[in-house]
């Protein structure tokens, strides 16, 4: 099936985020070997390596959740895009300053906050094109007749809230955040919450919108209980950020209220999935193969993560975790385990949809084993991060090395396997994106009868 | 009915916007307020911009927040005793067998220096003195009273 020019814009922006997420995955393993020897690639610096693979990663995830936004609207819910011509400067914007971002970081230059290293400047271009992001999102489905589904309340959400803990992000630039300590952290940290919440809008909400697609459910995105599930997740994107700011200084309150809120997000989420694949019947599961396994995948590291962020956000076990790997086990079960299973899922719908007559489209040996080697590495990763960081939280010396060398063993675990995690994921990435290219510019229909799989 | 629902949602989400900037404005003024912490001085503020310029959080951190490579500094000048600013500059200045020596000049390393001390003045972490709840909380010593 040929895409119509109008829809290309999506899945252009889902083959950049595939590409970004392949390169910042080869980086992340870089340094993960730099952690372990600091000689490793000494000319690229580890305040190099980090950024890079930083914010190649999350660029991942916007771009394919921006992407299956532009692509849905128009394509799926035949709803004329606002202005195809905003969505493809938003494209070309993204792309020049994406490349900006990583010259910066490369040449060492630096200038911003955590996760916002580049210098400030750069990030104009990414706050105007958010904008022209959001106009042409809420005036496309201002078309949609009636209540809207719960899925364009997340987008639109996810939008929105974007836009102001970015900017939120900056308010170090001004001399009151900066020059006081707690608030700077406080704040600083309550955007980053925020925003994770706020991409989490972006990525959930697709997560909803293939699950009904598949399922052909259109009830469960309008249901009460979605409506209501939403609010709760709104309320906690909100609400519950102060859990990662618990040992700084702050109102007492904040973190009581924080902790009483804290995490339920991830529950929600489990819910929706849990309901929509147990009213799938099997023709559909299989109908829609690769789509399927990845969602499953989500749920089972939903629940996986939902355990570990309900313990570390209780203070009395946060005061062990805090500042320890654990907290990056959870960042990566959360963004690799469940986002990016459900924005694979996302992009492997789209192709069944496009490619109905593909059968790789559908399932695949290679895409099967890329999904398997990549979770079991996953499970691996994420188990060797949560030991280190017990490792270090309970470490009672004064000396850092004496510490660092004792949960050696288990970097050493973490490094490995991400190579074989990067491996799974290249191998899923590079079918994913052959087949979106096979949408894009249609080959003969001799070419695209494949084997068995 | 579909109207109805449109309008509770639209009045949920309304209510939901209003109490996050009133929440906000909170955070940024009264929650955050530490009227106790000195003001940072013009050499650490100095040095709070070449931590950004050599991107010094990709490995460290403060109160717990930032990269893992190497150790967090929110007390690394206190740590040291009467010594510390002359180690933390030793460090900052030749590097060590995990840190590179980044080349910062004199005026550099003093003004992070002079930024640390800033930091390590603002509170204890971890924190030394805290009590655990029954219901899970942590109160400790440099809670705002």
């Amino acid at each position: 099936m040929i895409a119509r020019d109008r829809d290309l814009v999506g899945l252009n922006f889902i083959r950049l985020g595939m590409l970004s997420l392949g390169v910042g995955m080869f980086f992340g393993v870089i340094g993960g070997f730099q952690f372990l020897f600091p000689e490793f690639l000494r000319e690229l610096l580890f305040t190099k390596t980090r950024p890079i693979h930083v914010s190649m990663v999350v660029s991942w995830i916007f771009l394919v959740a921006i992407g299956g936004i532009y692509f849905y609207l128009p394509r799926q819910q035949k709803l004329k895009l606002w202005s195809p011509n905003a969505a493809r400067i938003h494209f070309w914007v993204f792309i020049v300053t994406g490349l900006a971002i990583l010259f910066s970081y490369l040449t060492g230059q630096f200038g911003g906050r955590e996760y916002f290293e580049f210098p400030a400047a750069l990030s104009i271009p990414i706050f105007l094109t958010w904008i022209l992001f959001g106009v042409n999102y809420f005036n496309t489905v201002r078309q949609q007749k009636g209540p809207w589904p719960v899925y364009y309340w997340m987008w639109g959400t996810g939008v929105v809230f974007f836009f102001i803990t970015f900017c939120e992000a900056y308010l170090w630039l001004i001399p009151y955040f900066r020059e006081s300590m707690v608030r700077e952290i406080i704040v600083q940290w309550k955007s980053y919450g925020a925003l994770t919440g706020s991409w989490n809008m972006l990525v959930y909400g697709t997560a909803i919108y293939v699950a009904t697609r598949i399922a052909g459910n259109q009830d469960a995105a309008r249901s009460k209980m979605a409506y209501s599930l939403y609010f709760l997740g709104l309320f906690n994107l909100i609400f519950g950020w102060a859990h990662h700011t618990y040992l700084v200084p702050s109102q007492t309150w904040i973190r009581l209220f924080a902790y009483a809120v804290s995490m339920t997000e991830l529950f929600i989420l489990g819910k929706i999935l849990w309901d929509w694949r147990s009213s799938l019947s099997e023709y559909q599961k299989n109908r829609h193969c690769n789509a399927y396994r990845f969602m499953f995948a989500a749920d089972i590291w939903v629940f996986i993560n939902l355990v570990l962020a309900l313990i570390i956000s209780v203070p009395a076990f946060n005061l062990i975790t805090h500042g320890t790997h654990i907290t990056v086990a959870h960042a990566m079960g959360s963004t690799i385990g469940i986002n990016s299973m459900i924005l694979l899922s996302s992009v492997f719908y789209i192709i069944r949809e496009e490619l109905p007559q593909n059968v790789h489209a559908s399932c695949s040996k290679q895409v099967m084993t890329g999904f398997w080697v990549a979770n079991i590495s996953l499970a691996v990763f994420f188990l060797a991060l949560v030991m280190a960081g017990l490792g270090r939280g309970l470490y009672d010396g004064a000396s850092f090395q004496e510490m660092a060398t004792q949960i050696r063993p288990f970097m050493m675990v973490f490094a490995v396997s991400g190579i074989t995690l990067m491996l799974g994921f290249w191998v899923v990435l590079w079918n994913a994106f052959r087949l979106i290219g096979e949408i894009i510019t249609p080959v003969s229909s001799e070419q695209t009868q494949p084997e068995l799989a | 009915m579909p109207g109805d629902q449109r309008i509770n949602n639209r009045l949920v989400f309304g209510t939901l916007f209003v109490s996050f900037i009133f929440y906000s404005a909170y955070v940024y003024t009264a929650g955050t307020e530490a009227a106790h912490l000195p003001q940072m001085s013009e050499e650490a503020s100095r040095g709070q911009h070449v931590f950004q310029k050599y991107n010094c959080v990709a490995c460290h951190q403060f109160y717990g927040l930032g990269g893992y490579m190497g150790p967090d500094l929110t007390n690394v000048i206190s740590k040291y005793g009467a010594a510390g600013e002359t180690v933390a500059a030793t460090f900052i200045a030749s590097g060590t067998a995990t840190m590179p020596n980044l080349g910062l000049d004199p005026t550099e390393v003093q003004d992070v220096v002079a930024y640390l001390s800033f930091v390590n003045q603002t509170g204890t972490y971890p924190p030394k003195n805290y009590e655990v709840t029954w219901y899970g909380t942590v109160r400790q010593e440099d809670d705002p009273q």
